[in-house]
């Protein structure tokens, strides 16, 4: 009786009770398992399933694991915003208790950035960049496959405080004091932690991963300054993840020490300095924001040349312009805080350096826009995401520079006109080009195109809703609102403009299920790819079938010039380009392994451990890793020979005759 | 068929060399964000080495014998390791692994000195929860102290390798990396022993 007592007091804690909008996702979570099982048990898929994807080390099916991954966590997150926007669409409502919208702010922030917009971004790294530079993988494929799991093992963690423990309360970037024992003694805090932490070493290792990919694997005779700028963009961006990423883990190891062994980095007792943890976190999470957008710069760049039939104007600008930013990007964290009140002459310094990132910034603006002026314009969906970009984000970043003037600052700093500005880049500028860039490689992905008709549905219904969201957030923070206030008085006249604020939120939600709805419609009737170059592409991935061949290119291509595949092309066209016999080799091919999988699993049990301080589980998950990384490092046959006669069958079979 | 399968011969021994110095690159990148690791160690230190709150600080706890004795061993140890690198080149498989077999020893010593420097602080009152400037100096340290003792699992692991299978392109990698890891450790340590240990104690 005692010990039933027992089990039920722990269970009370350990999961997460209450809240019916709790139970709701419980039985939703648990139906989908199900549903899952039956449906590969049914079909017979677990074998396929373990042998096609979960131990897979093919860059392109990596990508498209993270590409499903993130649009998942976009719902989870959009679900949050909007679960936020209605209790705010009116004065006094108690649709959600203070301690539930603290929790909900705080996972849709760490979700959008950490668990979405970062793995996204990964996806059109694997999905693109081999293929663009002309090469056959990534520099290490192992390790690419160990990136995804341990992103998906962390994000996992994270994601199972919400019907596990409890979900993190104190904020996407979890300051201290609030985020200490003594503030937060539960386990969402370390939920927070370890699901960062496990996903951040992936980070790591992809930044490393595809920095070496670009350096040293491109194609033959494609010098640095003739590359695409998207892998010029993930250069870029790859050099920030190598330089901050570090930062992030130990600034989360030292939050976590404080937690776990009473240390006092970060406490207000002992000698601990809470500002600290605030000055860390920011030398990662400013560079992060430029990591996350970068790629999007790249993505706008491909597109706006592609479809304005036009070499992008200032390429060498557009170079510099990134590798700009990129230095940039690590000296301006203060601007966070200029209220921290380090004086007048570091705010003065970090408001220069922050309204400098606006130079190379505008740069590129002009170069989309000349690249535009007496183009061909296509009106595709790429393009029109790319068209929606420019104006918003030129807001985005005016408002931006507004913020930045330190002592205006002490006005703006944490109310609503700081949302809608980081919003504005933010959707404007990194989902809005992933999105670009999505349906720009779709084809390349799965060899079809998404519905136009559709997609324009979603375009629309994203882009009003997103002005009808975030443009009277802009005069609620001028009104004085605050962020992560829970309610408001009728008194404060607040009421009319976030009432349009959260109708704007549900018309994002409403072009969100369109885009679901045209990838399902798509998938049966989208128009096919037969020619693997569907938009008339310049680079080189477009010179390949769709989807690609494991090993995607049969012979490396040579290139000689930039935008290869187009120059190629206008050769053919003139019949410039003999048709050479071609000398195919045996192509050098990793193994797929399940050791990512396992080892990233062994994370997933020690991070679970360290959240509920169950050092046993903790060390057993450690060891577990230990034991996979010395298994790997003893074996020798990870690699393989794909044979003539077999790329001579696969590329008879894609229609190109070889 | 028979050509393609001459040409695959023909080709690894290409491939392999590629493969690993593909690799090599990658672990200097590595050690890249190593360093950015130390470094945010090392400012989080410097930012808190004087918030004793009341505790002792590093003049009161640090004793010189000790913090010498680690160094010169961890210093020795980073020169037998070059000795393995030396005997590698030579290709005298057996010298290679009683170097390294030696700089494992020094290694497991340095770690031996560190945890009964900790334990001694421990014992005598000055623990991690004891003041910001204790959690900082047991948390850089001891990151460090952890880095070495995986170094030394690692350096076993390629021991039994290199007993196994001699000297091939891909062990002769393996010693590389881990050789560099090695000295990179012997290059934190001098900044560790400046910035924590000499400065601590004048």
């Amino acid at each position: 009786m005692e010990m039933f007592e027992e089990i039920k007091s722990f269970a009370s804690t350990f999961f997460v009770t209450g809240d019916p909008l709790i139970y709701g996702a419980d039985v939703a979570i648990v139906m989908t398992m199900l549903a899952i099982v039956f449906v590969l048990t049914y079909y017979k898929k677990w074998g396929w399933l373990w042998r096609e994807w979960l131990t897979t080390v093919d860059h392109k099916k990596i990508g498209i694991m993270y590409l499903i991954a993130s649009l998942l966590m976009l719902f989870r997150g959009g679900v949050d915003a909007l679960l936020m926007r209605l209790q705010l669409a009116m004065p006094d409502v108690h649709f959600l208790h203070s301690e539930h919208y603290n929790a909900i702010f705080t996972t849709h922030g760490t979700i959008m950035i950490l668990f979405m917009a970062m793995p996204m971004m990964f996806a059109l790294f694997n999905i693109v960049v081999p293929l663009q530079i002309g090469a056959r993988d990534v520099a290490y494929p192992f390790l690419n496959a160990l990136s995804f799991w341990l992103f998906f093992f962390g994000a996992m963690l994270f994601n199972l405080s919400f019907v596990i423990g409890g979900s993190p309360d104190s904020g996407w970037l979890a300051y201290p004091p609030l985020s200490e024992l003594s503030s937060s003694p539960g386990v969402g805090q370390n939920f927070y932690i370890w699901g960062i932490q496990i996903s951040g070493i992936g980070s790591l290792a992809t930044g490393i991963n595809f920095l070496v990919t670009i350096l040293k694997m491109r194609a033959p005779g494609m010098k640095l300054m003739q590359m695409p700028l998207f892998s010029w963009s993930v250069l870029s961006s790859c050099v920030m993840i190598i330089f901050a990423f570090p930062i992030l883990t130990v600034t989360l190891a030292l939050l976590f020490i404080d937690r776990f062994t009473g240390a006092h980095f970060f406490t207000l007792d002992g000698g601990g300095n809470p500002m600290m943890y605030v000055n860390l976190i920011w030398m990662w999470g400013h560079p992060e924001v430029y990591i996350v957008v970068i790629p999007a710069f790249g993505i706008y760049s491909e597109i706006v040349s592609t479809f304005s039939k036009k070499t992008i104007f200032g390429y060498k600008s557009m170079v510099f312009s990134m590798m700009i930013i990129s230095v940039l990007s690590f000296f301006t964290w203060v601007h966070h805080f200029f209220t921290m009140g380090a004086g007048a002459d570091v705010n003065t310094f970090f408001a220069i350096s922050t309204m400098a990132i606006g130079i190379p910034t505008g740069v590129k603006v002009f170069n989309w826009l000349f690249t535009m002026f007496r183009g061909r314009i296509q009106m595709k969906q790429p393009m029109l995401w790319t068209l929606a970009f420019i104006p918003c984000f030129v807001v985005g970043g005016a408002t931006g520079v507004m913020l930045a003037v330190a002592p205006a600052d002490y006005q703006y700093h944490n109310s609503y006109f700081l949302i809608a500005h980081f919003h504005q880049v933010l959707i404007g500028g990194v989902v809005f080009g992933y999105l670009a860039g999505i349906y720009y490689w779709w084809p390349k992905m799965f060899g079809f195109k998404l519905d136009e008709r559709l997609g324009k549905w979603g375009f629309w219904f994203w882009n009003i809703g997103f002005y009808v969201c975030f443009m009277p957030q802009y005069a609620l923070g001028f009104m004085g609102m605050t962020r992560r206030v829970y309610t408001y008085g009728w008194d404060m006249g607040w009421a009319p403009l976030n009432f349009v604020s959260t109708v704007g939120a549900f018309l994002m939600g409403i072009g969100f299920i369109f885009q679901v709805w045209q990838i399902a419609y798509s998938i049966k009737h989208g128009e096919r790819d037969l020619t693997g170059d569907p938009w008339n592409g310049r680079t080189l991935e477009w010179s390949i079938p769709s989807p690609a061949p494991l090993y995607n290119f049969a012979v490396l291509p040579q290139v000689n010039s930039m935008d290869a595949w187009w120059e190629k092309k206008q050769q053919m066209q003139q019949g410039e380009v003999k048709q050479e016999p071609v000398k195919l080799e045996p192509i050098h091919m990793p193994k797929n392994s399940a050791i990512p999988f396992v080892m990233s699993f062994f994370w997933f049990i020690a991070g679970f451990g360290f959240t509920f301080l169950w050092v046993w589980m903790a060390v057993a998950g450690l060891i577990g890793v230990g034991i996979c990384l010395l298994v790997r490092s003893f074996q020798y046959d990870t690699d393989y020979y794909i044979s003539v006669d077999e790329i001579r069958r696969t590329e008879k079979a894609l229609g190109r005759a070889v | 068929m028979a050509q393609a399968h001459a040409a695959a011969h023909h080709d690894h021994p290409h491939d392999h060399h590629d493969q690993e110095s593909l690799k090599i690159m990658g672990f200097w990148i590595f050690l890249v964000t190593d360093c950015i690791l130390f470094a945010s160690l090392f400012a989080t230190y410097v930012v808190l080495r004087t918030h004793t709150a009341g505790g002792p600080a590093g003049h009161e706890l640090f004793e010189v014998p000790g913090f010498v004795a680690e160094t010169f061993i961890l210093l020795t140890s980073s020169y037998t390791s070059g000795l393995a690198t030396l005997a590698m080149h030579k290709g005298n498989t057996k010298a290679l692994i009683g170097w390294l077999i030696v700089t494992a020893l020094l290694g497991a010593a340095f770690i031996g000195l560190e945890i009964s420097e900790f334990a001694n602080m421990v014992h005598e009152g000055a623990t991690i929860a004891t003041s910001a400037f204790l959690s900082a100096f047991y948390t850089l340290v001891g990151t460090h102290g952890l880095h070495v003792s995986l170094g030394l699992v690692w350096m076993t692991a390629i021991m039994i390798q290199l007993a196994r299978r001699g000297i091939t392109p891909v062990t002769h990698r393996k010693v590389f990396t881990v050789t560099l890891y090695w000295h990179f450790l012997d290059v934190v340590w001098i900044f560790l022993f400046t910035v924590v240990y000499l400065m601590g104690v004048m």
